[in-house]
């Protein structure tokens, strides 16, 4: 079977002399085989496409992008989607060998070898490799067949294989490996029958023949490159052409002038558009929401029920749900530059600032993505092998922007920040302003790390080493995917933990009842709390129904916007006005830039806390975190108030 | 002579990697071997890193870690 026949992507190669009978013994390592296939692993080296394969297979959706350690932790799931509810899939960290230095290695070895408590080791392996750069990723073959578990050579990206003009004879390469090999296209979803067929036989009969292929019996990088370079040669392996448009993309892209000048033109691209087309947009949800709002309201009775629901529960949690638009379009232009291949070009362009102030290259994947949320940028983290530089990047992570913050940014800014343009009309002063509250929190981080840099981290830094992808086009299907999956996480929260904070706000905010009568709000439970922490949050220029809001958002960042709905709506005073009417009755213009300020240094994140508590194995980093990002985010604020206030 | 010697456009073979054994074996598993061809491909708009081109991919290196990495020209070299 050729590579270039018509079907030559979904190319399955049975290795020779495949005897059923003869291979049911399965006793070798000393594991028990029944010859039923339970649980499977993925395994392959950094980016060759596991994760995305793994949610063809699975029907799940682990996060897939084009960079290298997108997967710093093991998947389960049944392969339901893919008719075999019976298997369970594994999906893994990449590794380059069985040798771990990293956390997110580890992983994957221990997985593999049975080591990880609570996983069972896997009885057959998929082993995926990028088949355009077949005589390298090969080397992982050898220990990986070494283990002798029925495996089947997965060669990913056939498709652009043949596009580009490589070869490879399947055949031949499941004769040299003595395991079948198939040709597959996760991203297309090519070759899945393949697969299919595959686990149905090992399903009847484990299928393994050690010694049937020649591996190299010392398995150092260089024997093991010089035995995947004959195996491939063997195989007819032709290494396609490397497309010339990356080499030219990144001729411009990563230019002295051109190339940090494309990176801050993306970047504030970003930001107006979030705002040029991500208000009006998220207005006019806002207004279908209070439409909706009202008209379910006048059906209801006029009692204690309707208050909770209008005024408590459903101007808080629409307050936040009319941020949907914009943290859409975030996380579009987010997938857009992970998808393409451009973060690791940013990594590149960055490092030297990154270097400046002490900070491993490799921390810079791990921070960029707390642009979204802090949370899997602090489990990213894992790739970084020296223990303190893992530390610093943890510790630092949540003061970049993550996308919790904008609802609370835009929200300021729209209320506060006239609509005017600066630099001609191509950029808009809400942009800017927002820009600088990114770059602020950026430049906090930069601080704490030189901080830290002279006290938690001595010397000893891991190199840099990045391996620059290929750009690829982003496909609709992840993008769509992405933004689904970033739409309904964002609107769960909106009606579970927002939900439920507004509930809490506004029975606070009612209580105690006096006969018949709500308590008014300067009386109700909340108005004391809110009288007793007045005076701390005064220089700050706070009134203390932000302080309120400043307290629920301990829970999460967003939760201030939900409660200041709720409170503004059971106020009488600020009944009918909108949220950013409203906000004026209580902040004047130092105030209002004084909130945003602390909430770029502010570590309102239950989620972050756990995280960081769970990667450090400790309460003492996230309470010196938590301690430390709260003075931080109180003294900017006071400086900002009060420098306001004496200026202007 | 070291690899971050060389100047963008040039090629030479890997000689040896005088790297702890860590940094040295992630690295020879990106295909910086002795004996493979490396290209130096670009610098990063700041000068450092840059851009190497060896065995079918393209790594980014820091000056400090491709200072220790020895290299020589193939005419130059004992290689025939």
């Amino acid at each position: 079977m050729d590579c270039c026949t018509p079907t030559s992507t979904v190319a399955v190669a049975e290795p020779p002399v495949t005897n059923p009978e003869a291979s049911t013994n399965g006793s070798e390592n000393g594991k028990h085989r029944t010859g039923r296939i339970r649980t499977i692993a993925l395994i392959g080296p950094p980016n060759c496409g596991k994760s995305t394969l793994f949610n063809r297979l699975t029907g799940m959706r682990q996060k897939v992008a084009n960079y290298p350690g997108v997967t710093v932790e093991h998947h389960s799931g049944t392969m339901k989607s893919f008719g075999r509810p019976d298997l369970t899939l594994i999906d893994l960290p990449g590794i380059y060998s069985l040798a771990t230095y990293s956390e997110d290695a580890r992983v994957a070895v221990d997985v593999l070898k049975g080591n990880m408590p609570g996983v069972p080791a896997p009885d057959a392996v998929l082993l995926v490799l990028d088949c355009m750069h077949l005589n390298r990723q090969l080397m992982l073959a050898a220990p990986i067949l070494s283990l002798g578990l029925p495996t089947l050579v997965l060669l990913n990206m056939a498709d652009l294989l043949e596009d580009r003009g490589g070869k490879i004879d399947p055949l031949a390469l499941a004769h040299e490996l003595g395991h079948p090999v198939a040709l597959i296209s996760a991203a297309k979803g090519t070759g899945m029958d393949l697969i299919r067929n595959f686990l149905q036989q090992f399903g009847e009969f484990a299928l393994t023949r050690p010694g049937s292929a020649r591996l190299p019996i010392i398995q150092s990088p260089a024997s093991c490159r010089k035995w995947a370079g004959q195996v491939s040669s063997r195989s007819h392996f032709e290494q396609p052409e490397s497309p010339l448009w990356t080499r030219r993309l990144d001729r411009i892209l990563l230019h002295r002038v051109w190339g940090p000048l494309i990176f801050l033109v993306v970047v504030i691209a970003v930001f107006q558009v979030v705002f040029s087309i991500g208000q009006p947009l998220s207005d006019g949800l806002g207004d279908l929401l209070t439409k909706a709002g009202n008209f379910v309201a006048q059906s209801l009775p006029d009692n204690w029920i309707r208050a909770l629901l209008r005024e408590g529960i459903w101007n808080g949690v629409q307050s936040v749900l009319v941020f949907l638009p914009q943290i859409l379009l975030l996380f579009l232009f987010i997938g857009i530059l992970e998808d393409s291949g451009y973060l690791a070009r940013a990594a590149l362009i960055a490092d030297r600032v990154m270097r400046a102030i002490g900070l491993n290259g490799k921390a810079f994947i791990p921070l960029l993505s707390a642009y979204a949320c802090a949370v899997p940028a602090i489990m990213a983290t894992r790739t970084i092998e020296n223990k303190r530089e893992r530390l610093a990047t943890i510790l630092i992570a949540p003061f970049m922007t993550c996308s919790a913050r904008l609802p609370v940014y835009t929200l300021i800014i729209a209320a506060f920040v006239p609509d005017r343009h600066v630099l001609g009309h191509l950029v808009g002063l809400r942009a800017t302003v927002m820009l600088s509250l990114y770059a602020l929190g950026f430049l906090m981080a930069l601080f704490t790390a030189k901080l830290l840099n002279s006290r938690v981290m001595k010397a000893s830094s891991a190199p840099f080493v990045l391996e620059l992808p290929q750009y690829r086009w982003p496909t609709p299907r992840s993008l769509t995917l992405r933004l689904y999956d970033r739409g309904k996480l964002f609107v769960k929260k909106a009606g579970t933990i927002i939900l439920a904070c507004t509930f809490v706000v506004w029975l606070l905010s009612v209580l105690p009842v006096h006969g018949s009568q709500f308590s008014d709000l300067s009386s109700s439970v909340i108005g004391h709390i809110g009288q007793f922490i007045a005076p701390v949050i005064h220089p700050l220029g706070f009134d203390w129904k932000i302080g309120i809001g400043l307290l629920s958002s301990i829970v999460a960042r967003e939760v201030i916007v939900g409660t200041l709905g709720t409170l503004y709506g059971v106020d009488p005073s600020t009944h009918a006005a909108s949220l950013q009417q409203a906000l004026h009755h209580d902040l004047g213009i130092g105030g209002a830039i004084a909130l945003v300020v602390f909430f770029a240094f502010a570590m309102q994140c239950t989620s972050t806390i756990a995280v960081v508590r769970r990667e450090t194995n400790s309460w003492k980093w996230p309470a010196l975190q938590f301690a430390y990002m709260t003075c931080a985010a109180y003294l900017g604020a006071l400086l900002t108030n009060q420098l306001i206030l004496h200026l202007f | 002579m070291a690899l971050s010697d060389l100047r963008v456009g040039q090629s030479a073979i890997l000689e040896a990697l005088e790297l702890p054994d860590r940094v040295s074996d992630h690295l020879a598993h990106l295909g910086f071997l002795p004996g493979a061809n490396v290209e130096v491909l670009r610098r990063a708009p700041a000068g450092d890193p840059t851009v190497y081109r060896i065995d079918g991919v393209e790594v980014a290196l820091r000056k400090e870690t491709a200072r220790h990495i020895t290299v020589e020209f193939e005419a130059a070299g004992t290689r025939n």
